[in-house]
């Protein structure tokens, strides 16, 4: 069955790096480490695991940055290879899970189910025991042992040589902790944006906005406005910016909430205009009292650090690769610079809830699978990630893969 | 041989291209035939003498005012307060008439025993001037003497320890001006007098004031009401100021007043073929135009700016009046009516303008697009007295690259103004609802008293110049410019002049009456 497959070969990512560096992202998916090509369905790792059949998983910003040959060497050791891209999932359990004796392990769902898959493969699909600190407080997205276990190393499904991934006829396969039920009422585009919602989620909640307070959101993709629709509907920030550089993203960003879109160069001066604030040494005197970057650059750190204010937080949603940063501001205004990296459990007053559970509800109010532009099939895979590499220029959010054959929705934008 | 008057030229098959400003370049439009073209009337003859014309004014006022030297005396407080750079445009050789005349003032008051004396420049909430742009208003001489000791100041609207409120106008209207100007024994105020709306009561009334007092005639209802705002007996905001004039007089402020005005030799010798009417152009001329506009084009945006920017008028005196308020202005504004004003007949359907590089606003700066609005809408649209040049539901269309570009540190607030209050609405009345917020904004009054950048309410101020446009016009359509700057300003962007007729056609029909507009140099239609 076809999937896509990204292999180690150094050739191939150094060639990826040097094309898309001068054609753009997602322009290298011919001569880079993905290649469509015939595989089997992965193994079984253990009991509590089933098989899920992808209908379609999307193609996220870590894809892109694997397939330009531009993420970080800090994840060398947690990824194998090859591995089958694709940690946005929605699919159908495809077999039962049974024990030794047979029997259906007990938590595990039903042939047919629609499911998402959280993909962030913790200590428990690991088999490890006990569980790492954060695994065992729920916090399943800072596993500490993403390397090890019974499993090849992977911080998640899409990045592990042993469990398949999204980008693949021939399914994946995921622990019964992983996989999440899908409420009729969300459409199969609604579900596949849930994965990315729930780390929207995460960053709103991580941002830790108190009432009334000013939030600053950089970067209008498919990140930027998942969290701007999950800080609208899980807090109550006095004034929620936008910086978005496209106007379909602008006009989203404010439908989900936003009080003000604008582009990004003009989204410290917006700040400074709602908080009256002075500048100096380019550099807003007082500024937002929260600043979410769903870019990850260095520019757009340096532009987070220039408009938050003094021991305000800047929470870091969108991947960052090696970066170079002047961090002088945030030693001399105490400012908090904080990652907010996949999900797990949230703490939502005194309870805790599953990320994926919260950001079900996030999709369903904000119908966010109207940020699907287009889907494609494998074997148009080309398209498909230059789709994505510049989907904020072609007037599009997320591109997805659907594993049956179609007809491109919007395909043409 | 005397100048030649204005005149109004109808466009035939024979009649070559006409020239357009576009910003920093130029540009050489064919005009359909039929079309009319306003130029300017030539350069009256200048005094011969300014000097001695300074001193004749000085010495025999107009009014009931005192000669200067009889207000003179050892032991007074005396203030002379001047326009700054905002005009004359461009700005003229040295000396400057503000140099011309404040040296006289200084040599009665000095010869009078006066020692008590402050030089003010009136900014109102324009920016503050640097040293090399004081030097040249005043000269080298005044400079040294006066600015090392504190005593040559810019007016800062924003000193609360500096400002006095002497009173409301029988409208309600706050009069707060400057307190040492305010409390002088006498106030001389130095005028440069480029167009019609210059001087008289506005001078102090508005040079000297805080935005307390100004917001109750620099608003977008007074600005409608005032038609034009060049005619002061039908302009409202100039009613205003004469309220506040005549308060202020009241309060026992004395003011002497000194109006001078200029001709229309606006541009040097290398420049002259600007002011030629293009059939009556030498193989000079044209050689002129073809190096000017050529070398202009192959010009790096920034380059070109600063060189036209370092233009310097040959302007001469033809005119200086001194004494009281009203009596002066009057006389002023028959003589820059007698260089400026051309007789029109009939309105157009269709006003062409070729827009400079340069309004009283972007002096050794950018010009935004906010100014370019201002400068086509608010100064060249009211450029007539009587009615508009274009009537009512006519179509502006002004050629000027308007590029999406500011000058951080002049313009600082406008930036703000057009990504903020521009993006919600362009209708002048409605963007009132943001001037209190930009008017109070600490940063940019941190800016204005501290840097050189406008105050902050000043492109609100801007946007109020276009009311009076804005209402009259069914469309305006800029040629050449940033279509996205265009749009944001709510204008209609065309590539070409042929396109933007087409444009004009939807709103005026396909056989328009067209009229040009061939300035600078400055000209002020009498349109019957």
């Amino acid at each position: 069955m076809k999937a896509l497959l990204v292999e180690r070969s150094l050739p191939r990512f150094a060639a990826a790096r040097l094309v898309s560096s001068v054609g753009g992202s997602g322009t290298s998916a011919g001569i880079g480490p993905l290649r469509l090509t015939d595989v089997e369905a992965p193994a079984l790792p253990g009991p509590g695991w089933q098989r899920v059949r992808p209908v379609l998983a999307g193609i996220c910003g870590s894809d892109l940055a694997t397939l330009d040959g531009r993420s970080s060497r800090y994840f060398e050791d947690i990824v194998s290879f090859p591995f089958v891209p694709g940690h946005e999932v929605v699919g159908v359990v495809e077999d039962a899970a049974t024990g030794p004796a047979g029997a259906p392990v007990p938590g595990t769902l039903a042939p047919g189910t629609r499911v998402v898959v959280e993909p962030v493969l913790g200590c428990i699909p690991r088999g490890i025991e006990p569980p790492c600190e954060a695994c065992a407080d729920g916090r399943v997205g800072g596993c500490e042992r993403v390397a090890f276990g019974h499993l090849a190393p992977g911080l998640q499904i899409g990045f592990c040589a042993d469990t398949g991934g999204g980008w693949s006829q021939a399914g994946l396969v995921a622990h019964a902790v992983q996989l999440h039920p899908v409420p009729e009422a969300l459409s199969d585009d609604d579900a596949v944006m849930i994965e990315p919602t729930a780390c929207a989620v995460h960053a709103a909640l991580a941002a830790q906005v108190e009432p009334g307070d000013m939030v600053a959101v950089l970067g209008g993709g498919t990140v930027g406005l998942t969290t701007t629709a999950a800080l609208r509907q899980l807090a109550t920030p006095g004034a929620l910016l936008v910086g978005a550089r496209y106007g379909h993203q602008r006009d989203l960003a404010g439908e989900l909430g936003a009080d003000l879109a604008v582009s990004p160069e003009q989204l410290t001066r917006a700040v400074r205009r709602r908080s009256r604030s002075f500048e100096s040494s380019g550099h807003l005197s007082g500024g937002a009292d929260i600043v979410v970057d769903c870019v990850g650059s260095a520019d757009s750190l340096s532009q987070c650090l220039a408009m938050v204010r003094p021991r305000g937080r800047v929470v870091v949603v969108g991947m960052p690769a090696k970066t170079t940063l002047d961090l002088a501001s945030l030693w001399h205004r105490e400012v908090s610079m904080v990652g907010a990296y996949a999900y797990g459990s949230e703490r939502t007053g005194t309870a805790r809830r599953r990320t994926f559970a919260i950001a079900m509800e996030v999709v369903a109010a904000a119908r966010l699978g109207r940020l699907v532009s287009a889907r494609y099939p494998l074997e148009r895979f080309e398209e498909a990630v230059a789709h994505a590499g510049s989907a904020g220029r072609r007037g599009a959010v997320k591109i997805v893969f659907e594993m049956h054959h179609r007809s491109p929705k919007g395909s043409a934008s | 041989m005397s100048p030649r008057p204005g005149f109004v030229l109808e466009v035939d098959r024979s009649t070559p291209s006409t020239l357009f400003w576009h910003g920093e370049g130029l540009r050489l439009e064919r005009l359909p035939v039929g079309s009319r073209v306003l130029y300017a009337p030539e350069p009256l003859d200048p005094l011969e003498d300014p000097v001695t014309a300074i001193r004749e004014a000085l010495l025999h006022p107009l009014g009931d005012a005192e000669p200067l030297p009889a207000l003179l005396r050892a032991g007074m407080k005396l203030t002379i307060a001047f326009d700054d750079v905002s005009l004359p445009l461009p700005p003229m050789r040295r000396p400057d008439a503000r140099q011309l005349v404040i040296e006289q003032v200084l040599d009665l008051a000095a010869e009078a025993g006066v020692d008590d004396v402050v030089l003010i420049c009136a900014l109102a909430l324009h920016r503050r001037l640097t040293e090399a742009e004081l030097r040249h208003c005043v000269g080298d001489r005044i400079y040294d003497a006066f600015e090392p000791q504190g005593l040559l100041q810019q007016h800062d609207a924003e000193d609360p320890g500096n400002l006095i409120h002497l009173g409301l106008t029988d409208h309600g209207e706050d009069v707060e001006i400057n307190k040492r100007a305010a409390t002088s024994d006498l106030l001389v105020y130095v005028n440069v007098n480029l167009v019609a709306m210059d001087g008289g009561h506005k001078s102090v009334a508005t040079g000297l004031a805080s935005y307390r007092s100004l917001r109750h005639h620099h608003n977008a209802r007074t600005m409608q009401q005032s038609k034009s705002f060049m005619d002061q007996h039908k302009s409202e905001l100039h009613t205003s100021n004469w309220r506040m004039g005549r308060l202020i007089a009241d309060s026992g402020v004395k003011v002497f007043q000194i109006e001078t005005t200029l001709n229309t030799d606006t541009f040097p010798p290398q420049m002259r073929f600007l002011e030629r009417r293009e059939w009556e152009w030498s193989a000079r001329d044209r050689a002129g135009y073809i190096a000017t506009s050529a070398t202009l084009a192959r010009t790096p945006d920034r380059l070109a700016r600063q060189v036209l920017h370092s233009v310097r008028s040959p302007y001469r005196l033809t005119s200086v009046q001194a004494g009281e308020v009203e009596a002066v202005h009057a006389q002023t504004t028959e003589n820059v009516y007698r260089q400026q004003l051309v007789a029109v007949e009939g309105q157009t359907d269709i006003l062409t303008l070729g827009l400079p590089y340069i309004c009283p606003y972007n002096v050794n700066s950018i010009m935004n697009p906010i100014l370019v609005a201002c400068l086509g809408l608010g100064y060249f649209f009211n450029m007539y007295k009587g009615r508009p040049l274009v009537r009512q539901g006519g179509v502006v269309i002004m050629s000027h690259p308007t590029p999406w570009a500011f000058h951080p540190g002049h313009h600082p607030s406008y930036i703000d103004f057009f990504e903020q209050v521009l993006a919600e609405t362009t209708d002048p009345l409605e963007v009132g609802k943001y001037e209190e917020a930009y008017a109070t904004d600490p940063w940019y009054v941190h800016l204005y008293r501290t840097g050189h950048a406008y105050h902050g309410v000043h492109p609100f101020y801007m946007w109020y110049w276009c009311a009076h446009a804005l209402e009259h016009l069914g469309a305006v359509i800029i040629v050449g410019g940033d279509r996205a700057a265009v749009r944001r300003l709510g204008f209609t962007p065309a590539s070409t002049m042929a396109d933007a007729l087409e444009l004009a056609s939807d709103v005026v029909g396909r056989d328009p009456s067209l009229t040009h507009l061939h300035s600078p140099p400055l000209i002020m239609a009498d349109v019957s």
